[in-house]
């Protein structure tokens, strides 16, 4: 997708965010194939970038081959599925069962947010159901922002050869539990 | 004209109705199951309001997946729309048996860069108002080539045309005057909805609407739709058309006042400007899908405030440019060849045209909007548009998340700000479930 459209892009996400001893993650962020839905992904790519973070976004409608092949690609050390039409629910636990068939993402941090139904949450069993499939965190609407940020915080990062010191928003050991 | 009094097409009726009864009104409306979907549509005849009938598609139709539509159906998942060509024209026909009439039009609304499977099942179906374009539908709702939609849409255009008899004339709808939603200066969107129009023309459709979504200030969408009646009547005065208003198309009021005032609002800028359909939005725009109920209080509110609303007179005040803006993107795409599409695809490839925040590979990005301090939608870098803008503004520094959303945020925090009741999600109440089949 044209990268040209979002600011923000390379400059900040290329150089640290000065107070962040924090280390760059490889982030995709994606929407699903049935959904075209954009400003969302443009809001997500600028607040990981703004916490020091690579983005790659795949834009929308990506279709199910396209964020595998980036996966296979790119080695991204988390997904962030996005998706707000109301079919979130079909559509991602058809990404997540086809990530986790593929052995070399069995472990991949894969989260999915937005809204995920069409009938705002009612009944619940989305998020339960989303889970269950193989998503490490499942994101309802606007509030759940803070609680995403604390998530991607909290990852551990697979490349720490790359020299960056553990980042300081949680603790060293945690940090690198999963180096 | 003739057939506007006595014809029985889409455009006919609206005009006719609309001449009668005042501004027509029509919900987005779609629902997965026939049953709940025909529900919909007699509520909606039923208003107290002059209306027209939706049958708004589901992402999988829009996206051309007919087999997860099948197994969505099967798993009794629920869908954001009608799946027209999975249920099929004699489910469909069945449908809207009764329903659709001579002072009750129906149209389909979609959002496909690809819709000749889509034109054909409503054809068979025995409908023939659809909307879209092959701009509006490709760059905000696909990652398909400008190009492959630009052919798309002409075999769409030529069949619709082709169904065309002496008491058919189909109808199709520009959805240019959207673009992305929110965050497009007018004049951008005035000139993509004419553009489109020109395009059905020259691929034969001849009843016509363009479109305009309202924006983030009254004056200015005055000024908009305005230039929009202006150039439609410069460049296609041989055209049967009206001008459809859409109430905002972006971050929506959470509140019901908000909401409701948001749309009262629309429903005078339609009725100031002339407009012949508004096409409106509901209390629960901003949190899912709304019931049938919502839609048609949505509808008799508007009609009630448009009644009470009269039409311009004078001459607008404040003229900022806008139809010269327009003007001047429409004659310079126009100048790049006298095949419309052809235009289109080289006028993006340059970024003669170019929506501001829209990611789609052939949008060249350079472009970016903004709401300035009166509320009004300006040009904050103007990349390759063949405008002149006065006010540029050039920011070096990127947008940050916070401020992304300020702007995007900008209508609802306006009109929620006064609301009595605080922020709440509207309470899913839909009484008309599949249980009370109307069939
Ligand atoms: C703008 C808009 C559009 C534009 C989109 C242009 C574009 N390319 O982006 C247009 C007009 C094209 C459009 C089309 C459609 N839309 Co629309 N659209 C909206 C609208 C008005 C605003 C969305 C927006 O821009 N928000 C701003 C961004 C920044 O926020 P956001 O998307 O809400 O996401 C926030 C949170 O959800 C959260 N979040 C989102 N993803 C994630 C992921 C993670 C990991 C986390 C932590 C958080 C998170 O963070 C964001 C900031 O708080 C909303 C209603 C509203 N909210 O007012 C409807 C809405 C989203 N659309 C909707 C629908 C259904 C559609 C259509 C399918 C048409 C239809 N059937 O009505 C088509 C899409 C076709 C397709 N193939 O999918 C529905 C979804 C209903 C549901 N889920 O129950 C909504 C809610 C309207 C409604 N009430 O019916 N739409």
């Amino acid at each position: 997708m044209n990268l040209d459209a979002i600011d923000g892009g390379a400059e900040l996400a290329d150089a640290p965010v000065p107070g962040v001893l924090a280390p760059a993650l490889d982030i995709v962020v994606t929407s699903v194939s049935s959904d075209s839905h954009t400003w969302n992904l443009v809001y997500l790519q600028l607040v990981l970038e703004e916490m020091g973070h690579r983005v790659t976004n795949l834009g929308a409608c990506v279709p199910d081959e396209t964020i595998v092949e980036s996966c296979r690609t790119g080695r991204p050390d988390l997904v962030v599925i996005s998706t707000v039409n109301g079919h979130g629910r079909h559509d991602g636990l058809r990404v997540i069962r086809t990530l986790r068939d593929c052995p070399e993402f069995a472990a991949l941090p894969v989260v999915i947010g937005g809204k995920l139904d069409t009938v705002g949450g009612a009944g619940g069993q989305s998020a339960a159901e989303l889970r269950a499939a193989g998503f490490d965190g499942v994101f309802q609407d606007a509030g759940a922002i803070t609680e995403f940020r604390s998530f991607v915080a909290a990852l551990p990062v697979a490349g720490l050869t790359t020299g960056w010191e553990p980042r300081a928003l949680v603790g060293a050991g945690e940090a690198m539990a999963g180096a | 004209m003739e057939g506007d009094l006595v014809g029985r097409s889409f455009g006919d009726v609206v005009r006719r109705r609309a001449a009668t009864h005042g501004l027509v009104v029509q919900p987005r409306m779609g629902f997965a199951d026939p049953a709940r979907m025909r529900a919909g549509l007699v509520a909606t005849r039923g208003a107290r309001a002059a209306t027209a009938g939706t049958i708004t598609l589901d992402s999988y139709t829009r996206v051309g997946d007919h087999e997860s539509v099948r197994l969505a159906l099967r798993r009794g998942d629920d869908l954001n729309g009608f799946p027209i060509v999975g249920h099929g024209p004699d489910a469909t026909a069945a449908m809207i048996d009764g329903v659709a009439g001579p002072d009750f039009p129906i149209q389909v609304r979609h959002g496909s860069p690809d819709p000749r499977h889509i034109v054909a099942a409503l054809l068979a179906s025995g409908l023939d108002a659809t909307e879209g374009g092959p701009v509006s539908y490709c760059l905000p709702y696909s990652r398909t080539p400008l190009r492959d939609a630009v052919d798309n849409w002409a075999r769409t255009c030529e069949a619709l045309a082709g169904a065309r008899t002496p008491e058919r004339e189909p109808h199709l709808e520009t959805f240019g005057g959207c673009m992305m939603g929110q965050l497009c200066p007018p004049a951008l969107l005035v000139a993509l909805s004419v553009l489109e129009g020109l395009f059905f023309w020259q691929h034969g459709v001849r009843d016509i609407s363009f479109s305009y979504a309202q924006q983030t200030n009254a004056a200015q969408d005055e000024e908009a739709v305005a230039a929009l009646h202006r150039l439609a009547g410069e460049l296609l005065p041989q055209a049967r058309s009206h001008v459809v208003v859409y109430t905002y198309m972006g971050v929506f009021p959470r509140t019901e006042q908000g909401a409701l005032r948001l749309l009262g609002d629309s429903a005078r800028l339609a009725v100031r400007t002339g407009a012949r359909r508004l096409i409106v939005k509901t209390t629960a725009e901003a949190f899912r899908i709304p019931t049938v109920a919502e839609n048609v209080t949505a509808l008799e509110y508007a009609a009630r405030v448009a009644a009470d609303e009269f039409r311009a007179e004078a001459p607008l005040v404040g003229e900022t440019g806008l139809h010269e803006q327009a003007k001047s993107i429409v004659d310079a795409v126009l100048e790049l060849s006298d095949d419309v599409g052809a235009a289109l695809v080289a006028a993006f490839a340059r970024g003669c045209l170019d929506v501001p925040y829209c990611l789609h590979p052939d949008n060249a990005g350079r472009t970016r909007g903004y709401v300035d301090g009166s509320g009004r939608l300006r040009w904050k870098r103007i990349g390759g548009l063949p405008i002149r803008e006065t006010a540029e503004v050039i920011s070096g520094r990127p947008m940050s998340a916070a401020e992304l959303i300020d702007a995007l945020s900008y209508v609802e925090l306006k009109y929620d700000a006064g609301a009595l009741t605080p922020a709440r999600r509207p309470a899913l109440i839909e009484k008309t479930t599949v249980k009370e089949r109307v069939s």
